[in-house]
């Protein structure tokens, strides 16, 4: 998180921060385990009033922002997500909400969205395909849009009254929002190791709906989805070190207290020097969210190669924290009853959904080269 | 910083810029992995950098962040960045930054009198005086308090004796900044003191080392009643540990450094650029494994510099302790050592034998010897370590069996001594 953080922000941090200590304590979190959505909705209706889902909305629409970069600030609350393994669909809402504010179609749904009463998502990912390699067709059909195929995962599938559609039309890519009843939808729930949040398969079969249920422009959405893409990645990354921030800070406690032959656990170098490691990687994991939020809310170039750096360092170095952290445990660290495991789950499904460390290192081998050959030309130029 | 006159950030660097491109060549030849081999070829580099540095000072553009009084430009970490930036694909005076500007100057500007600031600063800046540090001795680099060279004072001077070792460059550098014992009664931190010294002074012989790949930079100094007067000693008699404390937390910042010029990305001594240039001249640019290794270079790399970022600026803003440029320095040795890896995999088979036309696939193989360089030079890994879970985290300090005993009851090994 931000080293440094306004006054409002600050505020607008420690009110989340208190309202998921009191709403959501770990016990709540492990009685969800066995609740259908993972969250209640009145808990979710309360913090959508503190702001959750209105910061990436212009207050043409509704909604504002604290810093002038709302994605910074909406980094501070997935920041606190991750910390408390919070429940909620605060990507998935937060995805909808600013790309139907940014291409201003269906403001009765954003308002659903900002005051919490609605749920949307995105549905992007598909089986078996890379992030963003999109094989689901939204046909045009004389005023109709007709879609079919499949997505998967898709984060809150069951709990959503609409969603957010990316498919393929000819060439280009169009999104569209669909109400979730209508016919041809189906929504299969899928298990995940993250307690509170669920997902579901999505499958549309010669779902028809108006050309105008269209968020933007038919074939041209792609610029579009790449900066939803981003934006999930912004969020994500953010969770995730927030979730290592907890795990470390409780065993470095944890190592404090325990003693073993007559000594605290942190008195040994060989431990000692584990922990060196892991502060290093979390620091780490701070400076990439951070400057990649940063320089995403500013509309810097550079901010792709930063989010993928940060998907998969944060995916494999978090992973490897939380994991150390389990192991510095000892036999408590592998059980239900210790809390670790609630931080390990959220990052390990965060690690896993939207492109995994090696499909983002991949990535930045092509944006590199790209960086590359632009640097080449504007040299020649 | 609070100069309310100072040049706006961007008008800086477009200026900079402009000078850049009509008075710098550009660096595309061969990388600096072959440095300390070729004698003249050294030597002739070393005067190139100097007359570089001497550009930089007619043009206004030396040490960006040191103060007006001292002959800088009294601008700000800002404009130092903004300039290396615009750097990227230049040459520089590589040699006459770490550890010249940092820790060396630095400690200078701290610690010096006025008139030693005077004296030695603008000309550190014109590039007419190349410094070293002679910390390191044989019987021991991490536990840098416990020098065994002494200084032993003789009316208004002090005579030198002992050996300094892996001081880099200093075969062609000019001064020296020492650390030296004055007081072998008081427990180690408690008697030592800083002096500075002139390379070429009588009774200092400098030897050169060879390293694994043949680089002759590597010197070990003996110091041979060597005189120095007492108006060359930085810092308080038997104090030099402030000064010592302060100098390796110069050192470690060497990264974020705002007196260092050198292109933004460059972090690396001999860095050839970008890691897919040794994917294409490997001949593996469609190869998904190899590109997938270039990713990860690049992921370590840019956290890394980010990590560098938050680092300093939590040290500028006091959110952070000093101790914590240990961290940006942790994850960038073993980044730095990642990549030579990556590198070196990639090169396939030209990585253990290659032809001059590698391209930057050659020499891959000689970067893997000296992998773990960075994280010995400068401080080793394990000591930032034992400093991160110290005195970030603050966890019990190791077992020393130097405390609070006079320095000359501390028992020693006899290797190398
Ligand atoms: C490229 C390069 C440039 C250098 N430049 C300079 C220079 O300009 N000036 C200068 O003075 N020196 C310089 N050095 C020297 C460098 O600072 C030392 O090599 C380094 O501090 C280690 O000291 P040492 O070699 O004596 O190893 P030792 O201190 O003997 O250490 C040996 C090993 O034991 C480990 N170790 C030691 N103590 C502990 C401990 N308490 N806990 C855990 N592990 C420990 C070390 O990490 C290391 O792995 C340079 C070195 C290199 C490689």
């Amino acid at each position: 998180m931000l080293l440094q953080l306004s006054s409002d922000q600050e505020f607008f941090r420690e009110t989340t921060d208190k309202f998921l200590t009191d709403q959501v304590p770990v016990e709540v979190l492990r009685r969800l385990r066995d609740e259908a959505a993972g969250y209640d909705a009145d808990y979710w209706r309360r913090g959508a009033e503190l702001g959750w889902t209105s910061l990436l909305v212009t207050e043409k629409h509704g909604g504002g922002n604290i810093s002038g970069n709302g994605i910074l600030d909406l980094t501070i609350v997935a920041h606190e997500f991750g910390a408390h393994a919070a429940p909620g669909p605060l990507i998935a809402t937060n995805v909808v909400a600013a790309a139907l504010a940014e291409t201003d179609s269906h403001p009765d749904v954003i308002a659903g969205l900002l005051d919490g009463s609605t749920v949307a998502t995105w549905c992007i990912d598909e089986p078996g395909r890379r992030p963003l390699d999109v094989d689901v067709e939204i046909r045009v059909d004389g005023d109709d849009l007709v879609i079919n195929g499949v997505k998967r995962p898709v984060e809150a599938a069951e709990q959503a009254s609409h969603l957010l559609v990316t498919g393929r039309t000819d060439d280009g890519l169009t999104q569209v929002l669909v109400p979730a009843e209508t016919a041809g939808v189906t929504v299969t729930a899928m298990r995940s190791v993250d307690l509170t949040r669920r997902f579901g398969a999505v499958s549309f079969s010669d779902v028809r709906v108006p050309r105008a249920a269209a968020v933007g422009e038919v074939g041209q959405a792609s610029a579009q989805v790449q900066r939803q893409f981003h934006l999930v990645l912004a969020l994500v990354n953010a969770e995730s070190v927030g979730a290592m921030q907890t795990a470390f800070d409780m065993t470095v406690e944890w190592g404090f207290d325990r003693y073993s032959f007559g000594r605290p656990l942190v008195s040994y170098q060989a431990l000692k020097h584990r922990f060196a490691d892991m502060k290093s990687w979390l620091e780490a994991g701070h400076a990439i969210t951070d400057e990649a939020a940063e320089e995403l809310g500013t509309g810097d170039d550079r901010a792709a190669m930063l989010l993928s750096a940060g998907k998969a360092f944060i995916g494999d170095y978090g992973g490897e924290l939380i994991q150390d952290c389990v192991q510095l445990h000892g036999g408590l660290g592998v059980t239900f009853e210790h809390d670790v495991h609630l931080y390990l789950r959220r990052q390990t499904v965060n690690r896993a959904l939207y492109g995994t460390p090696s499909q983002h290192r991949q990535r930045l081998a092509d944006l590199g080269q790209q960086r590359d050959e632009a640097a080449a030309n504007k040299v020649d130029a | 910083m609070s100069d309310d006159n100072v040049e706006d950030v961007e008008a800086f660097r477009q200026r900079a810029r402009e000078w850049i491109r009509a008075n710098l060549r550009r660096a595309d030849g061969p990388g600096q992995t072959l440095r300390g081999k070729d004698e003249q070829q050294d030597l002739a580099e070393v005067a190139r950098e100097r007359e570089v540095q001497r550009m930089l000072f007619d043009a206004g553009f030396a040490g960006i962040c040191v103060p007006k009084d001292y002959a800088g430009q009294g601008l700000t970490p800002a404009h130092q960045r903004a300039f290396n930036d615009e750097l990227v694909g230049y040459e520089y005076p590589a040699r006459l930054q770490v550890p010249p500007m940092t820790p060396c100057m630095a400690v200078l500007l701290e610690f010096g009198t006025e008139e030693q600031k005077q004296r030695h600063v603008p000309a550190i800046l014109k590039g007419e005086e190349i410094w070293m540090q002679l910390l390191s001795e044989p019987s021991g680099g991490s536990d840098v308090a416990g020098a065994l060279t002494s200084a032993v004072r003789e009316g208004d001077e002090w005579l030198l004796n002992g050996s300094k070792i892996w001081t880099s460059g200093a075969w062609w550098a000019d001064w020296g900044l020492v650390l030296a014992r004055t007081n072998w009664d008081v427990p180690k931190h408690r008697g030592l003191s800083v002096f500075i010294l002139p390379l070429n002074a009588p009774g200092v012989t400098v030897h050169r080392i060879e390293m694994l790949n043949g680089n002759r930079e590597f010197c070990q100094e003996f110091l041979s009643d060597v005189r120095v007067p007492d108006s060359d000693r930085i810092g308080d008699v038997d104090d030099g540990w402030t000064v010592g404390v302060r100098w390796l937390f110069h050192e470690r910042m060497q990264h974020n450094s705002p007196y260092v010029t050198r292109p933004t990305g460059a972090t690396r001594e001999g860095e050839k650029g970008s890691i897919l240039k040794v994917v294409r001249d490997a001949g593996r640019i469609d190869d998904p494994v190899a590109r997938e290794l270039a990713g990860e270079a690049l992921e370590i790399g840019l956290v890394t510099e980010a990590l560098n970022h938050r680092v300093a600026r939590g040290i500028m803003t006091g959110t952070m302790s000093d101790q914590a440029a240990a961290v940006g320095r942790l994850l960038m040795c073993v980044s730095l050592s990642r990549q030579s890896t990556i590198a070196f995999e990639i090169a396939g088979a030209a990585g253990g034998a290659w032809a001059d036309d590698d391209g930057e696939a050659a020499e891959r193989g000689t970067d893997f010897l000296m992998r773990q360089t960075p994280s010995i030079g400068g401080g080793t890994t394990e000591m930032a370590r034992n400093v991160i879970a110290e005195r970030v985290l603050g966890m019990p300090r190791e077992q020393a069996l130097d405390r609070n005993v006079p320095f000359r009851e501390v028992p020693r090994g006899s290797a190398r001594q």
